[in-house]
């Protein structure tokens, strides 16, 4: 198959995540959102290693670097979700506005 | 640089919005909006969820602590995979480098082993 | 399938190995010992640990080569960038530990991950593959969105981190889709290639030597992600939109920390991305970069006229800043990449000098951050509100000042590159920020202090004196002699570069 199938497959997933992340108001979507662009890059560097071949085992060990980074970050991500649900009861992104302008 | 250069990139970039707008506009079009019991009930694998507990808070925080403690851990252990792979070409080096991994890991476990994350009563 | 295994040599990450050490046992140590007691031996022994880390830094100083598998450059820009670094968290511990003493929220973990981030930044100063920037980049932030919410228990400390954690992993996702582009490009994510010949040692530098013209589209679209991911750690307009709330709910020491560390970092895994190794390709990321300083000098300067607290209003003075380095960027000449050193190094110290006053007066949980709060400041604590003037009037950059001498070098460098009309907008931007630092001066200096106001400073330690100090006598004395820095700023602008 060629490449570009993969890469518009990405587009695509990374599209929908920016869309997610600006249109969402529960913090979990949103950092759902997030996961899904980096995966969405994840694709594009494993599509890239697989048109290398030989050459292309650096791209996939990126890969696994990344899903190691995005598990720690759904980790913090997800504390501070608790942090803030036990004190107000919601973690919607729209009602934080303590802090504006 | 020459503009054409980047048409396929703009051609990629209308195609990708319009996919995305279409297929929220489709599924907020086609998509029966019933809601039943079974339905708004939260997915525990199959599992009916127990009654009775708090509204608000389904699961103690600790649960979170501990799903959180195994992400972190669970997702290490794909660095062990190309070594696994790649071992006997490695030798003696992969086993050293694993080593500092694996004592990183180690050093990450005593801390939260002593700062009671690992403990479930409270 | 032969594997060729990379030579260990650990004189280029020696700091971050003794900072990473430290910080894993400062975390155990303290887990071990348990709860109570006063906590003293947490700022010792983080002061040991980046004590021993610039004294590995220092080591580095004069290498020129690739280690690690062409992961690390050791290089003068290297050991420069990291020596500032833990220059600048050697302050932010001292006044950290006045701070969380005062408020009784002193843990090891708030030192362990300050030390992690350290770490992770100086990793981003000397990163020669785009595998490291992305990691280095996630070790500082992932330390940084719980250090901005380390005050537990405040709504507002909550919120700084929540939209600054949102916001910073949007944005690293960008980073990381540039860093595929390029690795689509040219077939591989180093920044210089190897020396060694062979198959797979291309490296962005010499793929643009070696591969035609017309092919560099994916590799200027990749540049842009990487601008764009890059951007919002250093809080350049349009991707700030996190920088006041995290500035402002983040614990002081811990916003100062950010603003003169993570500007540093940021703009160093710039610094060397375009000036050193996209250097070729200059005529396509100005106008892109060029357009973001604008905005960021432009929009920072005016939207901090109108704050009322005085950690927002620095975080938008930051953001002009932002701009203000980014002139020497542009310049991308020695005197724009030494001089933008120069000025991230002096803008650090006086930012940390300013919010550790703004530490020490703002109370118990930060009651008092507001402008009006440092009201007739001068006639109750005339040494404090003397040297927050000092530091104020720095980052308005009045002669005399360090803050006047940083301007001067990074616009006079964009002037050699051809670039006065935006030393222009520069200047007026200044001018424009000049207007709010005189606004706060005028607040504690010409009015009354309110009634029944609680005394500005109570229980406070001598550490923080000692880092005010410190920051102002930096302030003053570069601004009058700034030779040394300068020099040794020119003498560490060389990268790694395979002749020598």
């Amino acid at each position: 198959m060629p490449v570009a199938y993969f890469l518009v497959l990405s587009a695509l997933l990374f599209s929908i995540g920016v869309y997610g992340v600006l249109a969402r108001q529960h913090a979990v979507l949103v950092l759902l959102s997030v996961e899904l662009m980096l995966n969405a890059a994840n694709i594009n560097l494993v599509a890239f290693s697989a048109m290398l071949g030989e050459a292309g085992v650096p791209g996939q060990v990126f890969a696994l670097f990344v899903i190691a980074v995005a598990a720690a970050e759904v980790g913090v991500g997800l504390a501070i979700v608790i942090l803030i649900y036990r004190n107000r009861r919601s973690v919607d992104i729209d009602e934080m506005s303590l802090m504006k302008w | 640089m020459s503009l054409p250069a980047y048409l396929p990139i703009l051609f990629l970039l209308v195609l990708s919005t319009l996919f995305a707008v279409a297929s929220i506009w489709v599924s907020s079009k086609l998509g029966p909006r019933k809601w039943t019991v079974a339905k708004l009930q939260p997915y525990e694998s199959g599992i009916v969820p127990e009654e009775g507990v708090a509204e608000n808070e389904r699961f103690p925080v600790k649960f979170y602590l501990v799903a959180m403690l195994f992400i972190i851990f669970d997702i290490e252990t794909v660095f062990l995979y190309p070594w696994a792979v790649a071992y006997e070409e490695l030798a003696l080096f992969g086993l050293i480098e694993m080593g500092v991994f694996v004592g990183l890991l180690v050093a990450v476990y005593v801390y939260v082993w002593k700062r009671g994350g690992l403990e479930w009563a409270e | 399938m032969g594997l060729n295994t990379p030579e260990i040599e650990l004189l280029g990450i020696a700091p971050e190995i003794a900072l990473v050490v430290g910080a894993l046992f400062i975390l155990i140590v303290d887990a071990i010992i348990g709860e109570g007691g006063n906590k003293w031996h947490l700022w010792i022994l983080s002061t040991i640990a980046l004590g021993v880390s610039i004294f590995l830094a220092v080591q580095a100083w004069g290498s020129n080569e690739l280690q690690m598998g062409d992961m690390i450059a050791v290089d003068g820009f290297a050991a420069f960038v990291k020596i500032t670094l833990a220059v600048f968290a050697l302050l932010t511990v001292w006044l950290s530990r006045s701070y969380l003493h005062r408020d009784g929220i002193e843990e090891s973990e708030f030192y362990g991950l300050l030390l992690f981030a350290v770490a992770g930044m100086m990793l981003m100063a000397s990163a020669a593959d785009l595998i490291m920037v992305f990691l280095a980049l996630e070790t500082f932030s992932l330390a940084l969105y719980v250090l901005v919410g380390f005050r537990r228990t405040s709504l507002t400390g909550q919120e700084s981190a929540m939209k600054y954690f949102l916001l910073g992993a949007f944005s690293s996702t960008f980073l990381l889709l540039g860093i595929a582009f390029v690795y689509g490009a040219i077939g591989s994510t180093q920044m210089y290639g190897s020396s060694a010949a062979g198959a797979g040692a291309q490296g962005i530098a010499t793929a643009l030597v070696s591969l035609p013209a017309g092919e560099f589209t994916l590799l200027v679209i990749a540049t842009g992600l990487l601008v764009v991911g890059l951007g919002f750690k250093v809080a350049a307009v349009p991707f700030h939109m996190w920088t006041p709330d995290a500035y402002q709910g983040a614990p002081s020491p811990v916003t100062g920390f950010m603003a003169a560390a993570t500007k540093l970092a940021g703009f160093a895994a710039l610094i060397r991305l375009l000036d050193a190794i996209l250097f070729p390709l200059r005529g396509d990321w100005r106008p892109l970069v060029i357009g973001i300083a604008v905005l960021t000098m432009v929009v920072g300067s005016v939207l901090a006229v109108v704050q009322e607290d005085l950690k927002r209003l620095l975080a938008y003075s930051s953001i002009a800043h932002a701009g203000f380095v980014f002139t020497g960027i542009i310049a991308s000449n020695d005197r724009g990449v030494s001089g933008s050193l120069f000025y991230l190094a002096t803008y650090g110290i006086t930012v940390l000098g300013a919010f550790a006053v703004i530490a020490v007066l703002g109370g118990r949980d930060e009651r008092r951050t507001t402008v009006d709060d440092f009201r007739g400041l001068f006639y109750e604590s005339p040494l404090l509100a003397g040297a927050l003037t000092l530091f104020l009037l720095s980052l308005a950059g009045v002669p005399a000042t360090v803050g006047f001498v940083g301007k001067l070098v990074v616009f006079g460098a964009a002037v050699e590159a051809g670039y006065s009309w935006l030393v222009v907008v520069g200047v007026l931007a200044s001018a424009v920020a000049a207007f709010f630092y005189l606004k706060v001066l005028v607040v504690m200096y010409m009015q009354e202090r309110q009634e029944g106001a609680e005394p500005a400073t109570s229980g406070y330690g001598g550490l923080a004196t000692g880092v005010i100090g410190l920051a102002a006598l930096a302030t003053v004395a570069l601004g009058l002699y700034w030779s040394p820095l300068i020099d040794f700023a020119e003498r560490a602008t060389f990268f790694f570069s395979a002749g020598g």
